[in-house]
């Protein structure tokens, strides 16, 4: 076979998503479905032009909302996961509630915060905020708990205090827990802020699919799905971009020596 | 004067509970070469954590240099069984690394970087892995990565040098050059080793005295002098009188197992 097995699995993803489009526009025309119901790939790219203006403009919104969101969240998953990752005392004390917390369907959450700070832009930024901190916490827990023993023993004879061992080892082992957290948090924070946006806002992509669907404007509601995901893949490959350039060593060549 | 000093003493990890080890008293003289060995269990880790102060005794005492051990001691150099490398950091930045943790190191480091690359250089040098300080701990092969962690735990020139097993993962070939590299060492510029080992040939081969302990609680059975000559060849591990020794002592170890 003439082709590189590198450019196959290279090529995978692409060669996958567009047979799916094709079998999708096979199955709405074969069997003559509705735009109303089931639009076509071919009819969501005609209303994505259509309404390129207003798609840009909601996504734009979109986007900043759920960076803004993001940002916070990985601020605090990151205090908030140090803290419970260094200290047994705050790993006991935060971990029900978190879990707690967590399990909070978030949209259920949005009302509560229209009524705290009226309807727009911070519902959206907080509940993209509050719908992927968790995982920031606790990877980065998890990679400080993780420590080798016989390490801090080592560190600890020398007369390191708990700040150094932090310093030294502690936060640069969980950096890659916590660069992985960071791809799961990024599309969370996506589905939170366009949540927020479907139940509570006149801007955004969740505003434009609500309002579309209102309408009956099925293409235009999808043409927003797709949105959406692109920006939730692109965001996704960046950060794993960013993984792979500083934390190159968690990911070590498989032919080196062991 | 005795360098290391327990007197009477005894360790339970939970107040009240077992006693880890029980009534050890020991004497180990400044440059000399202890090896304690015996079943595993035996609490001869505890006795680590004794001496480099990251554990108090519950009974007894503990001298290191004429002071009772109260904390932490930095004239302490430490190395296990895992190599326990920092991934990302070089090999010669990890043999640095207590450099940055240990004063009057850490205050100097930044002025003197240089001199100190230098030095950690020359003894990375001189386990043989000249070359080697700008590669990745996940690039060397496991002997190698053990060699960087003995320099890691010499390289702010502790008096006190405890091993716990070091040598216990590697392939009999590579453990024997390890062996000579750790006898080549502290041969040119003796210091206190204490080496925890299940190894009675590595005992015998490199102290000059050789502690058994007991099951736990771990007491001291047996305290045997080596008495062959040193520097010793690898050579000397073929000869009737190591055998003996190693033979005596398998005999110690073999009563603790059956009792």
């Amino acid at each position: 076979m003439a082709i590189k097995q590198t450019t196959v699995i290279k090529s995978a993803p692409w060669v996958l998503t567009i047979a799916l489009f094709l079998i999708w526009e096979a199955i709405c025309t074969g069997l003559s479905i509705p735009d109303y119901l089931m639009p076509a790939p071919s009819a969501i790219w005609v209303s994505g032009h259509e309404y390129a203006g207003p798609i840009m403009m909601h996504a734009t919104q979109t986007l900043w909302t759920t960076l803004a969101g993001f940002a916070i969240a990985v601020v605090v998953g990151m205090l908030l996961g140090l803290a419970v990752g260094a200290s047994p005392l705050v790993y006991k004390a935060c971990y029900p509630l978190l879990v707690g917390f967590n399990s909070i369907p978030k949209v259920a959450f949005v009302p509560v915060l229209v009524v705290w700070f009226g309807i727009g832009t911070i519902p959206a930024i907080l509940t993209a905020f509050l719908i992927s901190f968790f995982p920031v916490v606790v990877n980065v827990a998890t990679g400080l708990a993780t420590l080798e023993p016989e390490l801090e023993d080592v560190l600890r004879s020398l007369g390191a205090k708990r700040w150094d061992i932090m310093i030294k080892v502690g936060l640069p082992r969980s950096l890659p827990y916590f660069f992985a957290s960071l791809k799961v948090a990024i599309t969370l924070a996506f589905v939170g802020s366009v949540i927020s946006e479907t139940v509570a806002s006149n801007l955004g992509i969740g505003y434009l699919m609500m309002s579309a669907s209102s309408s009956m404007n099925m293409p235009l509601v999808f043409a927003g799905l797709i949105v959406i995901g692109v920006m939730g893949v692109v965001m996704y490959e960046l950060f794993a971009l960013l993984e792979k350039r500083l934390t190159g060593w968690a990911h070590r060549n498989p032919n080196a020596p062991g | 004067m005795s360098f290391v000093k327990f007197e009477n003493v005894s360790l339970a990890y939970a107040p009240g509970g077992a006693n880890a080890i029980e009534d050890v008293s020991l004497d180990i003289r400044e440059g000399e070469f202890v090896a304690v060995v015996g079943p595993s269990g035996c609490g001869k880790s505890t006795l680590m954590k004794l001496v480099s102060g990251l554990k108090p005794p519950s009974v007894g005492n503990v001298f290191v240099d004429g002071r009772e051990v109260g904390g932490p001691l930095k004239i302490v150099g430490m190395a296990f069984q895992a190599a326990n490398l920092l991934p990302w950091r070089t090999t010669l930045d990890n043999v640095m690394l207590p450099l940055e943790i240990v004063e009057p190191y850490r205050g100097r480091l930044r002025q003197e970087k240089e001199k100190f690359r230098a030095d950690a250089e020359a003894l990375l040098a001189r386990v043989g892995l000249a070359g080697y300080g700008d590669k990745f701990p996940w690039e060397l092969s496991g002997g190698m990565q053990q060699r960087a962690s003995i320099c890691r735990a010499l390289i702010h020139q502790p008096r006190l040098l405890m091993l716990d097993e070091p040598f216990g993962a590697l392939d009999a070939f590579t453990r024997e050059e390890l062996w000579c590299m750790l006898r080549d060492l502290w041969q040119e510029k003796p210091f206190t080793i204490v080496l925890v080992t299940h190894d009675l040939r590595e005992a015998v081969f490199l102290a000059d005295t050789v502690y058994v302990m007991s099951k736990r609680p771990g007491r001291i059975l047996v305290r045997k002098e080596i008495d062959l000559p040193r520097p010793r060849p690898l050579d000397v591990t073929y000869t009737d009188a190591f055998a003996g020794y190693v033979h005596e002592l398998r005999e110690h170890i073999g009563r603790i197992r059956e009792s």
